[in-house]
Parts: C-alpha cells; sequence; structure tokens
C-alpha cells in the first residue's frame, strides 16, 4: 500500500488528511452512528397513551415486550428461518454456476456471466419482486407451464427473496473460486481423485469463506425485509411487517426501534460468527 | 482438470440458474404489451393502450420528478463525501484507517430497515424535523456514499503515487497535482461512482418509506402503492418493464467509465 509516501510532510499533511477525513467522518458519525444510537436509546422510551407522543422516559417496558410477546417471538423464528432458507437456496445455485464461470467457461463467456450475473442487482428492486407476484399467480406462467403454482405465501417469499439476493452470493464465491489454483485440481486428479473428491477435500474448504462472505449478505438482506414478503407473501409476516406496523399504523416509535433490535442483534451475531471462517476478508 | 460430465453438469446448471435470472424480467417486460389486466397467462392480446395510459398518469411524473431530485442531490452529497474518504484511505496512513472503510460500507450492509427506523427515530423524536425531500436526500446520501468510495477508491489504488511523486517533483503544488494530473486520470471513476450512486438512490424504498413521510412519493413508493390496486396494474406493467428495460443504461455507461459495477455492490 503506498500511503505516506513523500508528496507530503508533517503538519500540513496532517492538515490535508484533516481536511479529507472530517467531512465524511462527520456526516457518517453524526448522520449514521448517531442515528443509531438514537434507535438505541428510542428503544427505552415511550409513548404517551392519550396523544401518542413520545415521551423521553427510560422504561424498559418495550424491552420486555419484544422479548416475552409470543406474537415477535414467532415473528423472530419466521424470519430466521426464511433467511436462512433463502441462503441455503442461494448458495445451492450460485455454487455450480460460479464453478462453471471460474474454471470451466473460456475468458470471454466468463466475462458475459459475470455482467449477466450482476446486471439484474442493478434492475428495480420492486420490479423484480412484482415480477415473481406474476409468475407465481393462480392462472400465472408458472401454473401455464408447470401446471403447479405455490401460490402468495411462505415458499413465495423464500423464493423470491432468493431471487432477490443471489448476486450477491455469486460475486463473492466466484470469487473464491477464481483464487483456486488450477494445479491444486490438475494434481488431484492426476493423482486419482475423482471429482467429487477433488471438489470436496481440495476446493470446498478454499472456497468456503467466500461462501460464508455471500451469506452474510443473503441472510442480512432476508432479515430486514419486509417489502417482498408483502409482494408474494399472502398472510405471511416476517419481523419487518410488525416493525412497519408498530411505527406507522400503531404510531409507536419506541416499540418500533425495540424490535429493530432483533434484525440488529441477529446480524451482528452472524457477522461475529462468519468472522472466524475469515469471511470478512473475502467482502 | 475436471471430468467431461462434471463440465456438462455445471454448464446445464449455469443455463438453469440464467433461465432463472432472466425469466421473471422478460416476464415483466411481455406482460407490458397484455392486452389482458390479469397475470393470466399466456397473454390475450397485444396493445400499446397501457403505454399511452401511463405516459399521462400524473400521479407517475410527480413522483419521477421526486425521484430525480433526490437522486442527484444524494449523489451529489455522496460523491464529495466519497471521494474525500476514498483520498484519505487510499493516500494517507493513519490510525483507524480499516475503521473508516468499515463505517463507509456499514450503511449497505445492515438492513434498510434498520437504517430508515434509525434515521427516522432521529428525524421526528429526536429532532422534531418533519419529513420531507430533505429528510429522504440525507438517507440515501449516507448509503450512498459507498458507492462512490469503491469506485474511486479502486481507481486510487490502481494508479498508484508515481505520477503524483513526479508531479510533486517537478514542482506543483498539491493542488495543480490534483488538478492537472490526479483528477483528470480518476474522471471515468468519479463519473461511474456517481451513475452507480444515482441508480441505486433511485430504486430505493426502505429507507424513503421512512425519512419521506406521507406527502411525499419517490418512484418506487408510488409503484408500491398502486401495486394492488387492480386498475392500475396496466400502469404499473408499464412503468416496470421500462424500469427493466433502462436498467442496463447505468451498468452500461458505467462500465465504459471504466467503473465496476460487477464488485460495487457486493
Amino acid at each position: 500500500m503506498a500511503a505516506d509516501q513523500g508528496v507530503t510532510q508533517g503538519v500540513s499533511r496532517r492538515i490535508r488528511l484533516a481536511f479529507l477525513l472530517v467531512p465524511p467522518l462527520a456526516w457518517l458519525v453524526v448522520a449514521y452512528l448517531g442515528s443509531l444510537g438514537v434507535l438505541l436509546l428510542s428503544a427505552f422510551w415511550s409513548t404517551d397513551e392519550f396523544t401518542g407522543a413520545v415521551v423521553r422516559t427510560y422504561t424498559s417496558d418495550n424491552i420486555v415486550r419484544v422479548l416475552t410477546d409470543a406474537v415477535f417471538r414467532t415473528a423472530t423464528l419466521r424470519t430466521i428461518g426464511i433467511a436462512l432458507s433463502v441462503t441455503v437456496i442461494c448458495i445451492v445455485l450460485a455454487v455450480p454456476l460460479a464453478l462453471y464461470m471460474a474454471k470451466v467457461a473460456s475468458p470471454r463467456v466468463r466475462l458475459a456471466l459475470v455482467v449477466a450475473v450482476t446486471t439484474p442487482l442493478w434492475a428495480s428492486y420492486l420490479v423484480k419482486a412484482y415480477a415473481w407476484r406474476m409468475l407465481l399467480s393462480p392462472e400465472g406462467p408458472l401454473h401455464w407451464a408447470a401446471g403447479y403454482t405455490p401460490g402468495y405465501g411462505l415458499i413465495a417469499t423464500v423464493l423470491t427473496l432468493a431471487y432477490l439476493w443471489l448476486p450477491y452470493m455469486v460475486i463473492p464465491v466466484f470469487a473464491a473460486f477464481e483464487r483456486v489454483p488450477n494445479a491444486l485440481i490438475d494434481a488431484s486428479s492426476d493423482l486419482g481423485a475423482a471429482d467429487t473428491t477433488t471438489l470436496r477435500t481440495i476446493v470446498a474448504p478454499l472456497v468456503f469463506p467466500g461462501i460464508a462472505a455471500g451469506s452474510i449478505f443473503t441472510f442480512s438482506l432476508s432479515m430486514g425485509d419486509y417489502i417482498a414478503v408483502t409482494i408474494v407473501g399472502g398472510k405471511t409476516q416476517m419481523l419487518g411487517n410488525i416493525i412497519y406496523g408498530q411505527l406507522v399504523t400503531a404510531n409507536n416509535q419506541p416499540l418500533a426501534a425495540a424490535l429493530s433490535l432483533i434484525p440488529l442483534t441477529a446480524i451482528v451475531l452472524y457477522l461475529l460468527a462468519m468472522r472466524r471462517t475469515g469471511a470478512l476478508e473475502n467482502v | 482438470m475436471l471430468s467431461t460430465s462434471m463440465r456438462r453438469l455445471v454448464r446445464t446448471w449455469t443455463l438453469f440458474v440464467l433461465v432463472f435470472l432472466y425469466a421473471p424480467l422478460l416476464l415483466v417486460v411481455l406482460n407490458a404489451f397484455n392486452s389482458s389486466k390479469t397475470f393470466a397467462f399466456p397473454p390475450t392480446g397485444f396493445t400499446l393502450k397501457w403505454w399511452a395510459d401511463a405516459w399521462s398518469s400524473t400521479g407517475m411524473w410527480r413522483s419521477l420528478g421526486n425521484s430525480v431530485i433526490v437522486g442527484l442531490c444524494a449523489t451529489a452529497i455522496a460523491l464529495a463525501l466519497g471521494t474525500l474518504a476514498a483520498f484519505a484511505v487510499q493516500r494517507y496512513s493513519f490510525f483507524g484507517r480499516q475503521t473508516i472503510s468499515f463505517l463507509v460500507v456499514l450503511p449497505i450492509t445492515l438492513p434498510g430497515i434498520v437504517t430508515g427506523i434509525a434515521l427516522n427515530a432521529t428525524f421526528t423524536s429526536a429532532l422534531g424535523i418533519t419529513l420531507g425531500l430533505a429528510t429522504v436526500i440525507i438517507g440515501h446520501a449516507t448509503f450512498c456514499i459507498v458507492i462512490v468510495f469503491n469506485n474511486t477508491q479502486a481507481r486510487l489504488r490502481r494508479l498508484g503515487v508515481g505520477l503524483e511523486d513526479a508531479s510533486a517533483d517537478l514542482g506543483a503544488s498539491t493542488w495543480q497535482t490534483f488538478r492537472y494530473v490526479t483528477f483528470p486520470m480518476m474522471r471515468g471513476a468519479l463519473l461511474a461512482g456517481a451513475i452507480l450512486a444515482f441508480a441505486l438512490s433511485f430504486d430505493e424504498i426502505v429507507v424513503t418509506t421512512f425519512t419521506a413521510g406521507p406527502t411525499v412519493q419517490t418512484l418506487p413508493i408510488w409503484i408500491f402503492g398502486n401495486l394492488f390496486r387492480p386498475n392500475q396494474a396496466p400502469v404499473i406493467n408499464v412503468v416496470a418493464a421500462t424500469l427493466t428495460l433502462v436498467a442496463v443504461i447505468p451498468v452500461w455507461l458505467a462500465q465504459r467509465f471504466g467503473g465496476d459495477p460487477a464488485a460495487t455492490r457486493v
């Protein structure tokens, strides 16, 4: 890293660094970390029963309610279940694709595939969820083609979320496959190992951090989602729906804040678990 | 070398995933020309009527205008802040450099609902600000910084400091070096970052929902509000098809200007 080489020195260098650093730091610390701080704090506030206004006195009622209410617990478990299912589906879809991209395809095809996989990422999120609403509708294309559709509900939610986040899994897994030296694979097969053995014992351990890195995106993006489930989920409620309902319908900002600590905690725990796999260096 | 059967297997799988990725998008485009208002398949007839209806939808144009304003303002802020942060991280070494990178990435790593609720709590409960376009812009700028940061940082790393050192050795001031050496070499990356940041802002719905309040609608908010109204479905189909078709534009432009749309968000 060519960081502090000779161009600038001493005090003027520090002033210049401050000029570069202070504006973005101030924005991120004040607007973002500050807001996260307020979020944490407001989880301990309450609302006035008559006016609905936020009362800024300390109470642990919201946290207690979030931890004990059966409705919230069910929604939390359902959301975690959905997030894990989405992650597994994305892994299953992405790993063979990434293997093809990195180790089988010609350089031109590889480049085309990278573009093909990442372009849908820039297509509208809403439109993509809406596309699945069309696809899965009772008399829609899937029913026409396969004679079956799961309809709107839990399965539709998992499928749609897996569709939305798949590129986030493909790219880090592809990068991990690309880093596996071809010589290792050749050596393994020259020594008589079957493909399955090579993939399991040689390639899998090297690719695992990439999968873990991708799973951070698929898991955390699913944990916070409430739009896709509203569009294709039928009556299915995820944590996001409940948080949204508390804020907008029930006008209870402190309870919404307390509830949003659940996905936040789940994601932080997931990140910590993944850090042990070395995945964070792959993001 | 993998065996032929394994290669064939993963190739077939790749085709399957590509169909999975693109069939829904194709369907959206197709449905904009479907004369039936329902999702029933196959379509019953071809029509351009819905395109005329969408063209005359005032709600669509108003929300589109809002989206453009928010996108431009958020991009401008993100461009300034992201570039400054990228320069600091790439051209200086200081205590806590890793933390800066982490802090910049955090807003798109955490789910939108957490960012949205946090900003909402700050604006309404803590500061007592009325939600409107300005609060949306602040929210969008926060998660757009990383897009500019990633593009600029990648370019700075690739450029190295050789030419900048040469410029300084030949007596140029820091400003002259930036103006005549560094800036011209990274204009493309800045442009690519700005385009992609605008695209991200243009599509965002969750943070927008929590920072816009009930009166301001961006295009995604307008679409979401009309998604479940059967008589609006044809207009929504047309808007959805248009958005799908224009989605390639930012990717194509950014790639032309030497950005990396593939690695920017992942």
